[in-house]
Formats: C-alpha cells, structure tokens, sequence
C-alpha cells in the first residue's frame, strides 16, 4: 500500500523496467502514450461520474431521485447516455462551416486535456510539474474560449453566434479575477510551481494560514471559476431559456458529447486549481506542531485528499447553479469590472503587505 | 484624419432573430420575430395562430353544456373559472339563480385554481430566469391542488365541474379537510418562495425596473389581471363587479404603482396570501342545499346578447354570447387576457435586453392556447 502514498516509487519503477529494456528515445514515447492514455480513462470516468454526480445532486435540490431505472440506483445512466449519443446522427447545417464546425468540440476538448497535464494528483502523479505551472494552466484554460467562439460562428445559427459572443465577453473578463486570485496566493508561496504550492502548505492550508486575504481570494476565485467555465448562474453562454442551447445548438451526437464532458472537465478542473492552491492540494490536513494529529491525518492517502477536496469544489459548484437564477450579460460584466476586479486588486495589495510585514503563519 | 476614422467607424445593424413557435421560454407555440442590435431588443412582434384550433366558430355549433367543455382548453390553468363564465353567462340569460352552496364552491374551486396556477407560473418564471430548481418547487405544491381536484372532479387538469346550473356532482367528502391540509402546508411553504427568489440579489436585480408599463398604458393595451394591478390599474372583476360568493368575502384587491417585473411578481405573490385567505373564510361555511338546479337537458338561451365577464388568474375573461333562440349560440365571442396582455409586450421589451425580455414574458403568465384560442 506505500504507493498509494508516494507515487514517486510506482513512477520511478514503471520508468526503470522501461529503461531497461528500450532506448531513451522509445522509452519517452511510451510514457507519453501512457500517460495520455492514463488522461483518457480519467476523462471518461470523470465524465461519467460528474454527469451523474450532478444529475444526482441535482435532483436531490429538487426533491427528486433522479436516474433510478438503468443499473443499481441508475448509475449506469451515463453510460446509456453516452451509447445514444454515439448511435444518434450528427447533423450539419447546411451553410455551416463545415471545418470549423467539427475542430470546434476538439479544441475544447484538447484545452481540458492539456490543462490536466499540469495538475498534482497526488504525491509523485503530476504528468507535468515545471515552474510555470499555475500560468501554464491559466494560459492554456483560457484558449477554451476559441472552441466555443468557432462553435457559435460556424453553426450558422444566430442563437450560437450571441451565446458565443456572450461567452467570449464573459470568459475573458473573469479570467482577470481568476488569476488575480490566484496570484493572491503566488505572493505567499512565492512559487508558480504547483508541487512547490502544495509542499507549501504542509503546515496548514492557505486558506487559513492566509488570513481574511486568502478567504476573499477563494471566495472570488469561486466565483470567477464558476463564469469561466460557463455554468450556471452564470451559464449565458448555453442560457436554455433565451438562446435555446446558446453555442451548441446545432450540434449533436458525440460532438455535443463532447461539449457537455468539456463542460465537466472543466468543472473538475477548476476545482482542482481551487483546491491545489487554496486547500492545500493532495497534503492532509496538518496543523502546524501537532504530531500526533498530523499523523493520524496522514493515514488517509493523498489522493483522497484531493479527490475529497475536489468534489467539495465541485458540489459548491452544483449547489450555485441549482440555487441561483441566471445573471443578465450586463450584469455580468459590472460585477467582474465594478466589484470583483478592484477588489481583487486591493486584496493583493494587502495581501503584499502582509506578506512584507510576516503577519501571515 | 477625422473622415478616415468616420470610414472606419463599424456600423451595426439590426438583425432578426424569431424567437419560436418552437422555443423553451414562449411557453408554447408563440412566435416572436425579434429585431435586435446586438443583444439589444428593438422591436417585438408577435405572431400567432400556431394553435388556433377555431374554438369560438366550434361554439356555435355546440349546445350550451358542450361549450363549457370547450374551454377549458383555453387557458387550461385557470379552466375552472373559464368554466364557470360560460356557465355565469348562461344562467344570466336563463334567469336561473344558483343555490348559495354552488356559489361558495365555485368560489373555493376558483380560488384553489388560481392558486394553482400562480403556483405554476411561479416555477416557471424562476426557470425562465435560469433557476430550474423551483420549477420543481411550484409543481410539488401544486400537485396537492391536483389532488384535491381529481378528488371532488375526476381530472386533475380540464376539470369541467361547472355545469349551466350548478355543478356536475357535489363535492367530495374529503373536500373540505383535504384543503384545510393544503392550506396548513402552503402556508408554510410560501414563505420559502420569498426565501428562494424574492430576497435573492440576483433575482431582484432582474425584475426591479424591467419591462416598466405605467398605469395610463396598462389602460390604453387593456391589460388585466395581476398584470395590470402591478401597474396601478385597479380591474378586479372580483372586487369591481362581484359574482358568485365574493361579495360575502373579505379580500384586498392587490395594487402596486411600480409597474416593473418585480411589482408584477409580488402581485402574484400577494395574490396567493389573498386566495388563501378567501378560502379560509369560505371552507367552514359551505352552507348545506342542492348542488345544482336541473335545467332542460337542451338549453336554449331566448333571444338576445349577454355579456358575463370573471377574473381568471391572468386577468378579465369575458364571455359574450348572441343568442338567436337556437341550442347554439349564434355567436359566441371570449375576451381572453392573454391576448391582451400579449398586446404590451412590445411597448414594455423595447430597449430591453434579450434576458430582460423572456423575464417580462414570465411576468406576464402567457398561457398560448388562451391568446389564439
């Protein structure tokens, strides 16, 4: 069972029996088809797990039960989904864009598997782990948005084309608030690399060892994520009763699939950003000088840790979008621009300051 | 320099979206052509006949007692009362004067109607406006009503109970216990819809100051109902020509000055404390006697016009019958308060944004079958 602690010797072992057998070259590439395989079956089962996670939940809101009829408790629900959709046609408007109809969902796709890269798992299960981790990963979330914007402009529908543009609007203004945040936590790691992050918080995760800062960080960090990944309050991108499915109206079987696994990879995503730099990632809950607490923590395996923080995220998340209603697109952006963004701003200056002073634990 | 840049000044129009027959927030088949810039609504126009089903020419070959049946698939939220005009109307013309009993459960059956109804369209307005989960909410409470309905009727949603006369049979045993529990429970559960939309920051930045109609052009549009009362414009018909057992009934007629989403929807809201409350006053006073006086198994209405006009839980339905002396009207018109209402619409979206406009559509409660009959 250490490895389940330390996946440094279950890496450095798969890496050795390679090396021993094939050239430098050959044993690269094996390891990235691994590891892009390992994504892959991450993916499916995230998808799987989240869609029905929020119909669960969701329903749970709503008084319901939820998918019961397909497996025990309807867990095979999913699954049933995914094989409808496979067998449905994908249909093509006929003065859509056809090339940049079908690169669409694949951007997307591709920008929530090359975020997942860089996100520490748990101890030793990071496929990428450089110094820019955390600007790699707010760069390269962002790129998203050119797959929903392609997707409302080549649909040929104007229904898509205002949701892409709302998107548009909307993903690059709380992008600002997701990294200003986020830097609220950089100036006290003094690192972008995300292990270092998570090393650093072994005495206590920043949210509290941050003071009010740190709090006010992840409550906009929250609340930004939530736009940025366009759900709901703030799903005007989709928006069902004004622009029917907003972006991917037009689109259906697998490539709609793909859009709504984005949707929740992308949820798990930010989550997981969320609880890497604010929750302290895969380290346990450790309170600075208490062993025997600290050690009792420690039985539990990181990855449950972050697994646990991460769905926490995640079940804000729901609770949010199955609570509030939509906000108006004008709405939207004064709260990013008139009150979020200013106050983003003067909570790093505050947290810069008490940072100089050493008032931070 | 400054030509070049007038060149290159980017010049927006305005586009056409159509928003239906076939779209989640018109509530059925409502076309709306759109002109927009950008997100910004310019004009409205409503285009309708998607579900004419010709009720009104239907009418003049039907006997009076089939009519009422016709009805209710108008504005099927509210078929009781749409029921009981009809019928109102025949017995005006018949001369007959119902016994008090069918005047107290008519008005309990409306009442629980129109609660109903508000029920409804309060889930549906917080879904417009993307909170899905009280949809749920109004529906879980409004299947007590239901209940109650299928009960003492035998149908939950087309009723029909209303007979020229009377009723169709006397109320259920469990009638009146079975509402005092509803009561009980509503009157706890209401208080949970402030808590979930009325007191959220989000929700009132919504409706506060959107789709504004003031009291002069709620007048000029004819509109009615909650619509028209969260406008100033006091058009009760309960209050201001009283039928059935409302003038023995203590109630407010509720009155709002704003005019805005908000004043709309706390119109409604008040309106269910409001229905409760004649309930109340009603539901331990059913006084004993016939449900019904026996009229010829063919009605035929003398010579002449009639108009009977009730308020539905959108607003003044009115039902205007010249008779000929046949079994059949010889023509038979609905003043429906969909229709009316609807007329507004572009005068309150223009210069709103497309959100703000499925927001005043919601507040208004469009229930299509009832616009195009």
């Amino acid at each position: 069972m250490n490895w389940l602690y330390d996946f440094t010797y279950l890496t450095q072992s798969i890496h050795e029996s390679l090396s021993r057998n094939f050239e430098q070259g050959t044993v690269v590439l094996i390891e990235m088809i691994l590891v892009g395989l390992a994504f892959m079956i991450l993916f499916a089962l995230l998808g799987l797990v989240l869609v029905y996670a929020e119909r669960k939940v969701s329903a749970f809101f709503q008084q319901r039960l939820g998918p019961m009829r397909v497996g025990k408790w309807g867990t095979a629900q999913t699954l049933a989904d995914v094989i409808k959709l496979l067998m449905k046609e994908p249909l093509i408007n006929k003065n859509a864009d056809k090339f940049l109809f079908n690169l669409a969902p694949y951007i997307i796709m591709i920008t929530a598997f090359m975020t997942m890269a860089a996100l520490p798992f748990a101890k030793g299960l990071q496929a990428l782990d450089f110094d820019i981790g955390l600007l790699y990963i707010s760069a390269v979330s962002s790129l998203g948005v050119v797959g929903i914007l392609l997707a409302g402009w080549s649909s040929d529908n104007k229904y898509s084309l205002i949701g892409a543009l709302r998107s548009g609007a909307q993903v690059i203004s709380y992008e600002l608030s997701v990294g200003l945040s986020l830097l609220t936590i950089v100036i006290l790691t003094g690192s972008l690399q995300l292990s270092v992050i998570v090393e650093s918080q072994a005495n206590g995760w920043w949210i509290f060892k941050g003071h009010i800062p740190a709090v006010i960080a992840f409550i906009i960090f929250l609340i930004a994520s939530t736009a940025e990944t366009n759900r709901g309050p703030f799903d005007l991108a989709e928006a069902e009763s004004e622009l029917t499915a907003g972006f991917h109206t037009e689109y259906s079987g697998m490539k709609f699939a793909f859009f709504f696994l984005a949707e929740f990879a992308n949820m798990f995503i930010v989550s997981a950003l969320g609880a890497t730099v604010f929750l302290g990632g895969w380290m346990p809950f450790h309170i600075g000088g208490w062993e025997v607490f600290n050690n009792i923590m420690d039985y539990i395996p990181p990855i449950f840790w972050f697994f646990g923080k991460v769905s926490f995220i995640i079940f804000l998340m729901m609770w949010f979008r199955w609570t509030f209603p939509r906000l108006r697109i004008d709405q939207l952006l004064t709260l990013e621009w008139k009150y979020l963004l200013p106050i983003n701003l003067m909570n790093i200056l505050v947290m810069a300051f008490l940072v100089l002073m050493g008032w931070y634990f | 320099m400054e030509e070049i840049i007038h060149d290159q000044e980017l010049e927006s129009k305005e586009y056409f979206i159509n928003m239906g027959p076939q779209h989640p927030s018109t509530h059925g088949v409502l076309r709306l052509v759109l002109s927009l810039d950008g997100e910004i609504i310019k004009k409205v126009e409503p285009h309708l006949g998607f579900i004419h089903r010709s009720i009104e020419k239907m009418c003049e070959h039907d006997s009076y007692t089939q009519i009422v049946h016709l009805t209710d698939r108008m504005d099927y939220l509210s078929c009781h009362i749409n029921n009981e005009a009809v019928c109102l109307c025949v017995e005006q013309a018949l001369q007959i004067e119902v016994p008090d009993r069918v005047k107290v459960i008519r008005t309990i059956i409306d009442e629980l109607t129109r609660l109903s109804s508000h029920q409804l369209w309060w889930g549906v307005m917080g879904m417009d406006l993307g909170a899905i989960t009280t949809f749920l909410y109004g529906f879980r409470d409004r299947e007590m009503i239901t209940d109650i309905f299928e009960e003492t009727c035998g149908a939950r949603l087309t009723m029909n109970y209303n007979v020229p006369g009377g009723l169709f049979f006397d109320i259920h045993p469990n009638f009146q216990k079975r509402t005092k529990d509803f009561l009980d429970y509503f009157k706890k559960k209401l208080p949970e819809y402030d808590t979930l939309l009325s007191d959220n920051v989000i929700f009132t930045q919504r409706m506060k100051g959107i789709g504004i109609l003031s009291k002069e052009d709620a007048i000029s549009y004819g509109v009615t109902g909650p619509t028209g009362r969260a406008s100033g414009f006091s058009c009760d018909v309960r209050k201001h020509h009283s039928y059935m057992a409302y003038d023995r009934v203590d109630f407010k007629e509720i009155l709002d000055t704003e005019g805005d989403c908000f004043a709309r929807y706390k119109c409604r809201i008040n309106e269910m404390w409001e229905s409760m409350q004649i309930i109340e006053q009603l539901i331990d006073n059913i006084p004993e006697g016939d449900y019904k006086v026996p009229t010829k198994a063919v009605i035929k209405l003398p010579k002449g016009e009639w108009y009977q006009k009730v308020e539905t839980a959108r607003g003044e339905f009115g039902v205007y019958i010249i008779s000929e002396g046949q079994k059949s009207p010889y023509r038979l018109k609905f003043r429906s308060p969909g229709f009316s209402n609807l007329s507004a619409l572009d005068h309150m979206a223009r210069g709103c944004k497309i959100a703000d406009l499925v927001a005043i559509m919601s507040t208004l409660d469009l229930v299509i079958p009832d616009i195009d009959r």
